[in-house]
């Protein structure tokens, strides 16, 4: 019951908080936060809102557990961003240029995204290995990397090519999509989605149920501990970072499979940060990263429903850097208390063992 | 207690340092010179060093050096302040609201004001609360960027009718040496080689100086005077290296380092409105900062957490994007060329030096350059702008050893 409080209350606290300060926010600016917040959950019923959320849950979800995977050990793996982004520009090359029968090619394009993600995450590792630099510093400058070569390789005169206001890489052939689940006017579900709930079981067998799962978390508990039990600190990093960026590849296969069938210009930029505010909010665990992605996708997706009474909907991204901000406060101040307790109810056995 | 052991305690004589930090400097801007005015009269590109080049460069290095600035204020006592680029964006917004209103002083202010909130948050998460470092500082990222376009929605909204825009603001006046600046003018138009580059570049740095600009140079003078010659920086910096042993020494930790991150937001906030009060622009635009609150970061890293190594830095940078923006691809490869003549040296060097596997590196390294220098015939646009993101990178890789951040950076330290 104790273990239970101490993690559901953090961010259910954090939550609370969020909206308590985005509703005051809201009251400042002169617009009534009970009817803002109706309104965003009467929109979950409207038009393809509620399959948009679970499209978008599948896609953060994704973004979450290749953080998670990395913060396990303490790692930071802030370039999901950029590892999601040059895996889909591969994979839409790779997968628009090819000819296979379906389900081949649709495979074939999604091994290529996760190779190309796992690539992009090697150079952050490998430097980090053999020169010791410092990851966060080295994945946010392959973050602004990416971008970079993402724009090169969609130019005109590279593999894109120009439709209309819109530069994006060959269509991807009907052989390579993915069908999604149609539910009429509501909008279809990426089939894709399935994929990261699979991720996500085998992301909790991995994490314990094997041996690789049980050193990845050693390293992060007490890295000087692992290491005493045999634990090879440069092959964990390196294996770490190589899947929390094959991983991240996946990151925008549900879309580019089951939706667009090609990268363009209005490719969604940020998951990856999502991806860490989730990963944050779920504390790596994949049911709280579910939960976690849910709720991304729930503020993001309703929001949209807040400029129809006059809120811009922008204040759907203060709550969410409020509630990751308030959320990681206020897992330290649990955990602190729950530390003084355990020392108060030591002192008072030791005290009564004096005692007696 | 062995007297016999007593002398190990006497420090051992210090090594004293062959060149001072000042010559360090001034030899590397003689050689930067030396390096841009021999590239462009081997690869004939004047626009290397002509005015308008350095102008755009100074424009576009101030607010790279400012986030760097602030960088070094939180990393100096030990909070690492990935929340940047969050604070600059708060800065942008806040110089867009009382610039509009009230000029460019009053946005200055307001700037410094905004990012010294984000500052303060971060500085509450970190250091009362123990949240680690980056955790707070990507969520400052996400807020910063989150709060400033719910507030431009709301209040820009109605003035521009572009919920991503602000009305225009008005700018600082420039000022000029003028008679210094037109006879470096006229020696600059007379190409000679040398010499007209040294004029160019001097006139670039005297025309249309933005009080910014002053401000800028006087910041980070002021910042090293503060936290290298005064007790408080002493202080400040020992919560960087040792917040245990300050604390020991009665030494208010958490003080300096609340002091340290507010200071630092406030100067990331400046280098928003740096963005804002570019003559390039109208206001605050969304997007703006793209990313600068990290290239300052990156400016610091690669300047070792010092403040004339910033400086060097965010020039660096800020000129590999004037001259992308003054004068496009082409010019920017002859930059590639003056890369590979710096690695041509730095062998050389290496060789001297015996040291046989470094300058086989540096030969490989120099031929892979010169081939594309060679092949390309110019650098694409969407690549040159992400020049620092790839400079620090190799810089990082190749001389992560000798860097030497504050000891206790990024170290949660609880007061007990």
């Amino acid at each position: 019951m104790g273990i239970l409080r101490g993690k559901l209350l953090p961010p259910v606290l954090a939550i609370l908080f969020s909206a308590l300060l985005c509703g005051i926010a809201l009251v400042v600016s002169g617009a009534n936060p009970l009817r803002a917040f109706g309104v965003m959950f009467a929109q979950v019923g409207e038009g393809t809102t509620a399959v948009d959320i679970i499209n978008s849950t599948g896609t953060y979800y994704i973004a979450a557990l290749a953080v998670a995977i990395g913060f396990q050990m303490n790692l930071f793996n802030i370039g999901v961003e950029g590892q999601y982004r040059v895996a889909a520009v591969v994979a839409a090359v790779v997968g628009g240029s090819i000819a296979l029968p379906p389900g081949l090619h649709a495979l074939v394009i999604i091994l290529t995204a996760a190779v190309a993600g796992a690539l992009w995450a090697a150079i952050p590792a490998i430097l980090k290995v053999t020169r010791g630099v410092n990851e966060v510093i080295s994945t946010i400058m392959m973050n602004g990397l990416a971008l970079g070569l993402a724009a090169y390789l969609i130019g005109a005169d590279v593999f894109g090519e120009l439709r209309g206001n819109n530069i994006r890489t060959p269509e991807i052939p009907e052989t390579g999509w993915v069908p999604g689940i149609p539910f009429g006017s509501s909008g279809t579900v990426f089939g894709l989605v399935f994929l990261a709930a699979l991720l996500g079981i085998g992301y909790w067998v991995m994490m314990n149920r094997t041996r690789f799962g049980f050193e990845l978390r050693a390293s992060g508990e007490s890295s000087t501990a692992a290491a005493a039990g045999g634990v090879n600190a440069k092959k964990m990093v390196l294996i770490a970072m190589l899947l929390s960026g094959g991983i991240a590849g996946l990151v925008s296969m549900p879309e580019i499979l089951g939706r667009d069938h090609t990268y363009n210009l209005n490719f969604p930029a940020g998951i990856g940060f999502s991806g860490i505010a989730i990963a944050l909010l779920g504390r790596n665990h994949p049911g709280g990263i579910a939960f976690g992605a849910l709720l991304w996708a729930f503020l993001d997706k309703s929001g949209l429903a807040l400029d129809n009474v006059g809120v811009p909907r922008e204040i759907v991204t203060i709550m969410q850097g409020a509630i990751v901000l308030s959320v990681v406060v206020a897992y330290e101040v649990v955990r602190r208390f729950e530390l003084a307790a355990q020392q108060r109810q030591v002192g008072r056995q030791l005290g009564t063992v004096d005692a007696a | 207690m062995n007297p016999s052991e007593a002398p190990a305690t006497v420090p051992p004589p210090r090594k004293s340092r062959r060149i001072p930090g000042w010559a360090v400097g001034a030899l590397g801007v003689a050689g930067a010179v030396v390096l841009l005015s021999t590239t462009s009269y081997l690869t004939g590109v004047p626009q290397l060093t002509s005015t308008g080049t350095i102008q755009t460069a100074v424009r576009l290095a101030l607010p790279i050096l400012l986030a760097a600035l602030g960088g070094l204020w939180a990393e100096r006592a030990g909070v690492v302040n990935i929340g940047l680029e969050g604070m600059m964006i708060m800065g942008t917004w806040g110089a867009a609201w009382a610039g509009y209103q009230w000029g460019p002083w009053a946005a200055l202010v307001a700037a410094a004001v905004f990012g010294a909130l984000g500052g303060l948050l971060h500085a509450i998460a970190t250091v009362t609360f123990g949240v680690n470092h980056i955790v707070s500082g990507v969520a400052i990222n996400l807020l910063g960027a989150g709060l400033t376009k719910y507030l431009s929605t709301l209040i820009f909204f109605p003035l521009s009718n572009n919920p991503r825009e602000s009305p225009a603001v008005p700018k600082f006046d420039t000022y000029s040496a003028s008679g210094l600046s037109d006879w470096l003018g006229e020696l600059e138009a007379q190409q000679r080689v040398g010499l007209s580059d040294v004029a160019g570049i001097l006139r670039g740095l005297v025309t249309g100086v933005s009080p910014l600009t002053m401000l800028a140079i006087l910041l980070v003078i002021g910042s090293y005077l503060v936290l290298w010659r005064t007790r408080f920086g002493l202080r400040l910096r020992s919560c960087g290296e040792n917040p245990v042993a300050a604390e020991s020494l009665g030494v208010n930790v958490y003080l300096y380092k609340y002091v340290a991150v507010i200071s630092s937001g406030a100067l990331a906030g400046i280098g928003g409105a740096a963005l804002v009060l570019n003559p390039g622009q109208p206001g605050y635009l969304e997007g703006q900062t793209n990313g600068r609150g990290f290239i300052g970061l990156a400016a610091m890293i690669f300047g070792n957490w010092r403040p004339g190594g910033l400086l060097g830095g965010a020039a660096l940078f800020g000129y590999a994007d004037g001259l992308q923006l003054r004068s496009g691809g082409k010019t920017f490869l002859a930059l590639v060329y003056g890369a590979v003549l710096l690695l041509v040296v730095i062998v050389i060097w290496q060789l001297v030096r015996r040291r046989w596997f470094a300058a086989a590196f540096g030969i490989l390294a120099a031929g892979l350059l010169y081939a594309v220098y060679y092949s390309v015939e110019e650098v694409p646009s969407e690549l040159t702008t992400y020049a620092p993101h790839l400079v620090t990178l190799v810089v990082l890789a190749v001389a992560s050893q000798r860097l030497r951040m504050p000891a206790a950076d990024g170290v949660v330290y609880r007061r007990g």
